[in-house]
C-alpha cells in the first residue's frame, strides 16, 4: 500500500514541517510494505526534491504550477493517490495542511484525523493519537473509511536522515482554474529572525515585563540562544509586542524543544498553546504562580535581575 | 448578502479535563460550555460588521442537539439574525460538515464563515470539508475580509507570514484572530434573542468515518527544579548537559 505525503515549500525550500511528515508516512509505508510518494506543488530545484529520499521518501511527484488556490492543490494530491491505489494521505497540520487536507478529505469520502502525535496502530483497523483540549488531553481515533486522511502535528516525531535519493517524476495534471490570487505576501517584518512556528528555541515574556521598552534584554537572550521571541495575549492586545507573536488558546500554538517564560503567570489559556513544549523553564517573582506547576526548571525572581544573568551566561556559553 | 455562520459549543477554557466511561467519553459533568471562540469574536462579530455595512442576513448554523441551545441563544444575543441546528450528535467533522453543506447547498448563502478550530477537539477541519463538499473557494485562517461588490480581499496568515487575496463570492473562511474585536451582549440583545427564531431542521442522515475509542491525559510532568535566582547563569549550563535542548 502506497502512502501519499503532501509536502509544502515555501521560497524554494521544503517547509521543515513537510519534512516531519514525509519521515512520519515512510515509517508507515515501510510498515505496510508501500511506497512513500511526495506530492510536490510549485517550483523548486530538482536537487532538493531528490533530497526528499534522505527523509525516507522513495518517490516525488512534481507539478511545477505555482498555484495558490487550496481546491487545485487538492485536486492534485487526489489524482496522484488514484493514480497509485494510495488509502493513506499524510499532511503536515501546519498552515498549507489546514487548508489543503479537508478538502482531500472531502474529495475522498476520507476520514480525517488533525494533529497526530504518533504513528498509527493497524491491529484493530486504522488507530491514530491526536493532540485534543488544546493539548491537555489525547484522543484515540478509529478511521472507518476506506481512504484515511492524517495530519501530523508539528515537532511530534524525530525525524532521522538516511542519505538515500528518491526518484523525481514530473506530473502535468490539468488543476482547472484557480480561484484564488494572491496579491501579496508579506514576511512576518522581522528580518531574518525565526520563525516562531518553525522555532525549536523560544524566550517569551508576560505582562510582568511592565513596558515595550523592557523587551531588549528578551530579544538579546533569544538571539545569543538563537530563539525565536513570543508574549502572552495581553501584551499583544495593548500593543506591547506584535499579533503573531501571542502565543496560547486564541493565539498560536507552539511545540518548541525550549520555552522560557518570564513574567507570564501561566493561565491556563496561555499553558494550551505551549504545554506541547519539551523543556519549559518559567522565571516569575511570584512563587504561587500557576506556570511553575507545568515547568521543568524554574526560577522565583524579578526577570529584570535573572534576565541579565542569563544572557550573561549565554554570552560566556557562546565563547 | 447572506451570510452562514457556523457555530459550535466548547467548554470553558477554565475547564478541568477528565474522562468517564472507562477513558471514552468526556465528562460534562459541572462544565460550562460557551460559544467556540473564535466562532464567536472572530466568525460571528465580522459576519455581523459586513451585514451592517452592506446590509443582508446573518444566520447561525449548529450540527447537535438540543444541549447546544443556550449557546445558540448567546449567538443570537450577539446579534445573528436567526439559527438553524441540525438535530444530529456532532460525532465527526466530515459528518458536520456534510450536513452544513446539504443544507446550505440550495439557500444561496454568499460567505460561509468557520473558526479556525474547535478548542475541545483541535481539528480545523469542517470549513474545508464545507468548501470542498459545496465546491467553493476556501480561505484557511483568514484575519481579513472586505467585500466590495462581488470582489472579496481577503489576509490569512500563512508559513512565515500572511498573504492578501482576492478570490469571489460564494466562498467559505475559518476565521483566526484579527479578523474582529469580541462583542458583549447587551440586555437588549439577549431580550431580542429570545423571541428570534431557531429553527431545528432534521438531518440528511451522513454517517461518521471516524470515533474516538478513547481518551488519555499527558505524562505527568516531572517535578519543577528551582534554581537560585542569585546563580540564575547556571540555568544555562542545566539546558545544556542536562535538558540538552541548546
Ligand atoms: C477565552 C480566553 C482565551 C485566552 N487566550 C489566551 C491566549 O491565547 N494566550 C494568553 O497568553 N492568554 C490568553 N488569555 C488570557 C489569560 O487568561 C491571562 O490573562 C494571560 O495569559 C495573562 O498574561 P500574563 O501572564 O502576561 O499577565 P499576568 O497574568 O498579569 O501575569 C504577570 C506575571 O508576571 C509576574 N511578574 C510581575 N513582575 C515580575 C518581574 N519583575 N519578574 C518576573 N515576574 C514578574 C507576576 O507574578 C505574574 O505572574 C485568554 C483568556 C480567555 C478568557
Ligand atoms: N457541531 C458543529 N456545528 C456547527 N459548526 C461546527 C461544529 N463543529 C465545528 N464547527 C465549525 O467548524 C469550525 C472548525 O471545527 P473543527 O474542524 O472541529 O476544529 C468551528 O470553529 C466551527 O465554526
Amino acid at each position: 500500500m502506497s502512502v501519499i505525503v503532501y509536502t509544502d515549500i515555501n521560497n524554494g525550500e521544503v517547509v521543515k514541517a513537510s519534512l516531519e511528515a514525509v519521515y512520519y508516512a515512510s515509517k508507515i509505508a515501510s510498515e505496510k510494505g508501500g511506497e512513500c510518494i511526495a506530492v510536490v506543488c510549485g517550483e523548486i530545484d530538482n536537487s532538493k526534491l531528490e533530497a526528499l529520499g534522505n527523509y525516507g521518501a522513495n518517490k516525488v511527484v512534481h507539478n511545477a504550477n505555482n498555484t495558490t488556490d487550496n481546491g487545485q492543490k487538492a485536486k492534485l494530491v487526489q489524482s496522484i493517490a488514484n493514480a497509485n491505489g494510495a488509502s493513506l494521505v499524510i499532511f503536515s497540520h501546519d498552515f498549507a495542511g489546514k487548508a489543503i487536507a479537508p478538502r482531500v478529505a472531502a474529495r475522498m469520502n476520507a476520514g480525517i484525523v488533525s494533529g497526530a502525535v504518533e504513528l498509527p496502530q493497524f491491529n484493530n483497523g486504522l488507530v491514530v493519537k491526536k493532540s485534543v483540549f488544546s493539548g491537555k488531553a489525547f484522543a484515540s481515533y478509529k478511521v472507518n473509511s476506506e481512504v484515511a486522511v492524517i495530519s501530523l502535528l508539528p515537532n511530534s516525531i524525530d525525524i532521522e536522515t538516511s542519505g538515500a535519493s528518491a526518484s523525481v517524476e514530473s506530473d502535468s495534471t490539468d488543476l482547472g482554474d484557480s480561484r484564488i490570487t494572491v496579491s501579496e505576501l508579506k514576511t512576518k517584518g522581522n528580518g531574518d529572525k525565526i520563525d516562531l512556528t518553525e522555532a525549536e528555541l523560544v524566550v517569551s515574556a508576560g505582562r510582568g515585563l511592565k513596558g515595550p521598552e523592557n523587551w531588549g534584554m528578551i530579544e538579546e537572550l533569544a538571539e545569543l540562544l538563537g530563539a525565536a521571541t513570543a508574549c502572552s495575549r495581553p501584551v499583544a492586545d495593548i500593543g506591547w509586542r506584535p499579533h503573531h507573536e501571542h502565543v496560547g488558546q486564541t493565539g498560536i500554538a507552539i511545540r518548541p524543544n525550549l520555552y522560557i517564560a518570564a513574567g507570564i503567570s501561566g493561565a491556563i489559556q496561555h499553558l494550551a498553546g505551549v504545554n506541547g513544549s519539551k523543556v519549559i523553564v518559567v522565571i516569575n517573582t511570584d512563587p504561587e504562580a500557576p506556570f511553575f506547576k507545568a515547568a521543568d526548571y524554574g526560577i522565583v525572581g524579578d526577570a529584570f535581575e535573572v534576565v541579565p544573568k542569563l544572557v550573561e551566561a549565554a554570552k560566556n556559553f557562546k565563547a | 448578502m447572506k451570510i452562514l455562520v457556523c457555530i459550535s459549543k466548547a467548554p470553558d477554557t477554565t475547564t478541568k479535563i477528565a474522562f468517564t466511561d472507562g477513558d471514552t467519553k468526556f465528562n460534562e459533568a459541572g462544565v460550562q460550555f460557551i460559544v467556540n471562540p473564535y466562532d464567536e469574536w472572530y466568525a460571528l462579530v465580522r459576519g455581523l460588521e459586513l451585514k451592517e455595512s452592506l446590509g443582508g442576513s446573518v444566520t447561525t448554523v449548529t450540527v447537535g442537539g438540543a444541549e447546544n441551545d443556550p449557546i445558540i441563544r448567546k449567538a443570537l444575543a450577539i446579534g445573528a439574525d436567526d439559527a438553524v441546528r441540525i438535530d444530529t450528535e456532532a460525532n465527526d467533522a466530515f459528518l458536520v460538515a456534510k450536513e452544513i453543506a446539504n443544507y446550505a447547498s440550495d439557500k444561496g448563502y454568499d460567505l460561509i464563515l468557520c473558526g479556525k478550530e474547535t478548542i475541545n477537539y483541535n481539528g480545523g477541519q469542517v470549513a474545508g470539508l464545507i468548501a470542498e463538499f459545496l465546491d467553493y473557494p476556501f480561505v484557511s485562517q483568514a484575519t481579513k475580509i472586505d467585500i466590495d461588490g462581488s470582489n472579496v480581499t481577503l489576509e490569512c496568515d500563512v508559513q512565515g507570514g500572511s498573504a492578501a487575496l482576492q478570490c469571489s463570492l460564494p466562498m467559505v473562511l475559518s476565521a483566526a484572530k484579527g479578523m474582529a474585536e469580541q462583542r458583549i451582549p447587551n440586555m437588549r440583545g439577549i431580550m431580542a434573542a429570545r423571541s428570534k427564531k431557531l429553527e431545528v431542521v432534521s438531518p440528511s442522515g451522513e454517517a461518521a468515518t471516524s470515533e474516538v475509542i478513547g481518551y488519555s491525559l499527558p505524562d505527568a510532568k516531572s517535578e519543577c527544579k528551582y534554581i537560585d535566582p542569585e546563580n540564575a547563569g547556571e540555568l544555562i549550563e542545566l539546558l545544556h548537559n542536562e535538558a540538552k535542548v541548546i
